[in-house]
């Protein structure tokens, strides 16, 4: 039991935890106190001022989100002067802000639109002078508006202390001060992951996925060419959100019907290639196992650990699997397999990713990932990004009759489903491994050890007499701690699953914001959008992958086995040490 | 040339390497800055990546630190340092007007150096010789009683020396 304090808020007395700052007290209290550059997963800035509350006896107003309670403090959190002194902190934060709301990208869900709001902001007494820079446009992954920046510094403390990428500073001071990479270069010249979190925990739009709506909406209207558009399982888990559906909803059907009437001529999924992913990544792993390969095998699948890797773990490049990413199998896929299947000169094709990432628009466009000299994936839109065309197209989402994928590279296994979740692909693969290594079926194939959010998750599994031992990581941060582990003790684990973001692909970069009523990187709608794939995985008839009727006929059409010379070609890739080379940095222990 | 950078590199390394014996090594990145500017008179993004890499600080924390600070100085200095006072006594007596007509004769703002790199500007708080107010001092040497006349027929005649010293070099 914690110690336990009584304090006032606002005349009235409640008993709160000691060791707990205002903030939090409030919260649990039912006081919402406003807010901006705090946020629960980060450290505290202290930076903006807009969550003051008076303290009786203190001689100026404390921030509540840094300030501890204590035995009989009154605090008040609405008094008259407090909440004048509050829309005067928000008023000078609009100062310097663009006054262009209503051709912002993120007007409607942007918070400090809805702070402005909550603070009865009516008038703007300001008028100073304003920022003016340039936007960086060089990244295919994430663009940077400075101008559109209020130096709340959430993007540096989710850079540096979750991802751990440490791409992003405060530099210069002042009315200069500005959030940029090291020596303000281009976040494509830097060690940017391209991840997306900055965007997902920004409150206004200084950090947003480079765009491709515009681009999308031309190409649909050519009428030479086969639109095609592929869908990550992560898309359905989230896209509800943005049509203001609580988190949760499997929406897969009325994505398909949605991207159908948007002009698309086939949608395929993602999960498809997921499964196949798992055949070749599977046998890979037991090839590695058996002919004394690099272990442990690190997977692929995320297109920002892949960066992150080249440019902070070279050393580890040999461990990691040749796989490519179930998004460029696909392309791959599409742009030979399918495109002779219809006849079609596959220069006609149009490959789209609906993806729930932003750091897939960089894979994309990687030269080792094209196929016969063309792009594997001609553009990748974000959940976001798809909900905002359909939104745009008139597309009524809710009410929409849901319809199935497109055959053949549209049937998927549950295993492709949980892809989206962290621990989902390992669970996938020894699922498969473990009937491809003994010839038994796996009959626990739920594997709880590896599910749920801890940064760093182990399990074993026992095959043909051989204890294999597995490690789970999500965010950079906790994968780049799981890195050290594998370099002191390189025998301690057989096969690591990594995904960029926290969460996994469920929390990727291009999912929908958080909503009036919720945060970004809420665990809690984590949870629930992981729970939405967990959910499509029980419901499938078909839980492993290599079950699925499609992957054993592609297998049986074109590529022979795993890890053929046609499956090389098509399906494996290879990675190379890439400058400038990341600092994860000695973190300070206070 | 070559040979002096590279002594100056291992000076630098060394300053390092007794740092990294102490507590906390990365806390001294202010102390590890100013060591570098001592020796090559700014710093450079190749310096900065150096350091990063060697302190193990990433580089987005270190320019934080080099750009916050006007102490340091992100362009190689010009060959002379024009420093105005812009002290009480010497504002009092016109020095805005001739920081003003330095900054038209050169084409350069506080902390820019000019393009034939012969000077660099910055501005000085006090110098301690108010009664001579408005001074400029040039390197190491005050010049008092200054108007924006006198301040520009200074500074040609220092230009002037340099393009000598440039052609007799």
């Amino acid at each position: 039991m914690k110690e336990k304090v009584i304090v006032y808020f606002n005349n009235k007395p409640f008993e709160v935890e000691a060791e707990q700052t205002i903030m939090q007290a409030a919260d649990k209290i039912g006081f919402h106190i406003p807010r901006l550059c705090y946020h629960p997963s980060l450290s505290i800035e202290g930076a903006c001022r807009v969550c003051i509350v008076e303290v009786e006896g203190m001689r100026n107003y404390v921030a509540s989100c840094a300030f501890p309670v204590s035995e009989g403090m009154r605090i008040h959190t609405n008094t008259k002067e407090i909440r004048q002194a509050r829309r005067d902190i928000v008023e000078l934060i609009l100062d310097n802000h663009p006054q262009d709301c209503h051709t912002c990208e993120r007007d409607g869900i942007c918070e400090l639109q809805r702070l402005a709001y909550a603070m009865g902001l009516r008038q703007r007494h300001f008028e100073g002078e304003r920022k003016r820079y340039e936007k960086d446009l060089s990244s295919a992954a994430v663009i940077r508006d400075p101008e559109k920046c209020i130096l709340c510094g959430r993007c540096v403390r989710l850079c540096s202390e979750v991802q751990k990428a440490n791409t992003l500073g405060f530099a210069h001071r002042g009315f200069k001060a500005n959030v940029m990479p090291a020596y303000d270069m281009g976040l494509n010249e830097s060690v940017c992951t391209g991840c997306g979190q900055c965007v997902n925990v920004c409150p206004t739009a200084a950090f947003l996925e480079k765009n491709y709506t515009q681009e999308l909406f031309e190409r649909l209207n050519d009428p030479e060419v086969i639109k095609v558009a592929q869908v990550a399982p992560s898309v359905r888990a989230a896209i509800g959100e943005a049509f203001g559906l609580e988190p949760g909803r499997a929406m897969a059907g009325e994505t398909v019907a949605a991207l159908k009437r948007l002009g698309f001529d086939y949608v395929f999924d993602t999960q498809f290639s997921a499964d196949l992913t798992i055949m070749e990544e599977a046998s890979e792993l037991l090839e590695r196992l058996q002919s004394g390969g690099k272990l442990p095998m690190i997977t692929s699948c995320s297109s920002a650990w892949m960066k992150c890797l080249e440019q902070f773990h070279p050393d580890l490049i040999p461990n990691v699997s040749t796989c490519k990413s179930p998004m460029s199998m696909m392309g791959a896929l599409t742009k030979t397999y399918w495109a002779d299947k219809i006849k079609t000169d596959p220069k006609k094709i149009l490959a789209v990713a609906v993806m729930c990432c932003t750091a897939k628009k960089y894979e994309a466009a990687r030269p080792e990932l094209r196929v016969n000299g063309m792009p594997a994936t001609d553009l990748v839109i974000t959940t976001r990004e798809a909900a905002w065309m359909f939104k745009s197209a008139g597309i009524d989402f809710l009410n929409i009759k849901p319809e199935r994928f497109d055959e053949p590279l549209g049937l998927s296994s549950g295993a492709g489903a949980i892809f989206g979740a962290t621990g989902g692909v390992m669970e996938a693969a020894i699922r498969t491994a473990y009937e491809l290594c003994t010839g038994e079926t796996l009959l626990e194939i739920e594997l709880e050890s590896l599910r749920g959010f801890k940064g760093i998750k182990e399990g074993k599994v026992m095959m043909d007499g051989k204890e294999i031992r597995v490690a789970v990581a999500h965010g950079l941060g906790n994968a780049n701690e799981l890195m050290d582990v594998v370099r002191a003790d390189p025998e301690r684990y057989h096969f690591i699953e990594i995904m960029g973001c926290p969460g996994g692909c469920i929390g990727g970069g291009g999912q929908p914001y958080a909503g009036s009523n919720s945060i970004p990187l809420d665990e809690e709608c984590l949870r629930k959008r992981a729970e939405a794939l967990y959910g499509i995985d029980r419901a499938n008839t078909i839980r492993r992958s290599h079950e699925n009727p499609h992957v054993q006929r592609i297998y049986k059409e074109l590529l022979g086995r795993p890890l053929s010379k046609k499956s090389h070609e098509l399906l494996h890739t290879h990675y190379s040490a890439k400058e400038p080379r990341g600092i994860i940095g000695n973190e300070t222990k206070e | 040339m070559v040979e002096l950078a590279q002594e100056k590199y291992r000076q630098l390394e060394e300053f390092m390497a007794g740092v990294k014996q102490g507590p906390r090594p990365e806390s001294n990145l202010i102390a590890i800055l100013h060591k570098a500017q001592e020796l090559f008179g700014y710093l450079d993004r190749e310096m900065m990546d150096k350091i990063s890499v060697e302190m193990k600080i990433p580089s987005a924390h270190i320019w934080g630190v080099a750009t916050f600070y006007h102490y340091f100085r992100l362009t190689p200095p010009g060959r002379h340092t024009v420093s105005v006072c812009m002290g009480t006594a010497c504002y009092v007596k016109g020095a805005q007007q001739v920081l003003d007509a330095i900054r038209n004769e050169l084409k350069v703002e506080l902390g820019e150096t000019t393009e034939d790199r012969v000077f660099s500007l910055q501005e000085a708080r006090c110098l301690g010789a108010c009664g001579l107010a408005p001074v400029v001092m040039i390197d190491e040497k005050i010049y008092g009683g200054l108007d924006s006349r006198k301040v520009i027929e200074l500074l040609r005649g220092y230009r002037k020396k340099a393009g000598q010293a440039l052609v007799q070099g």
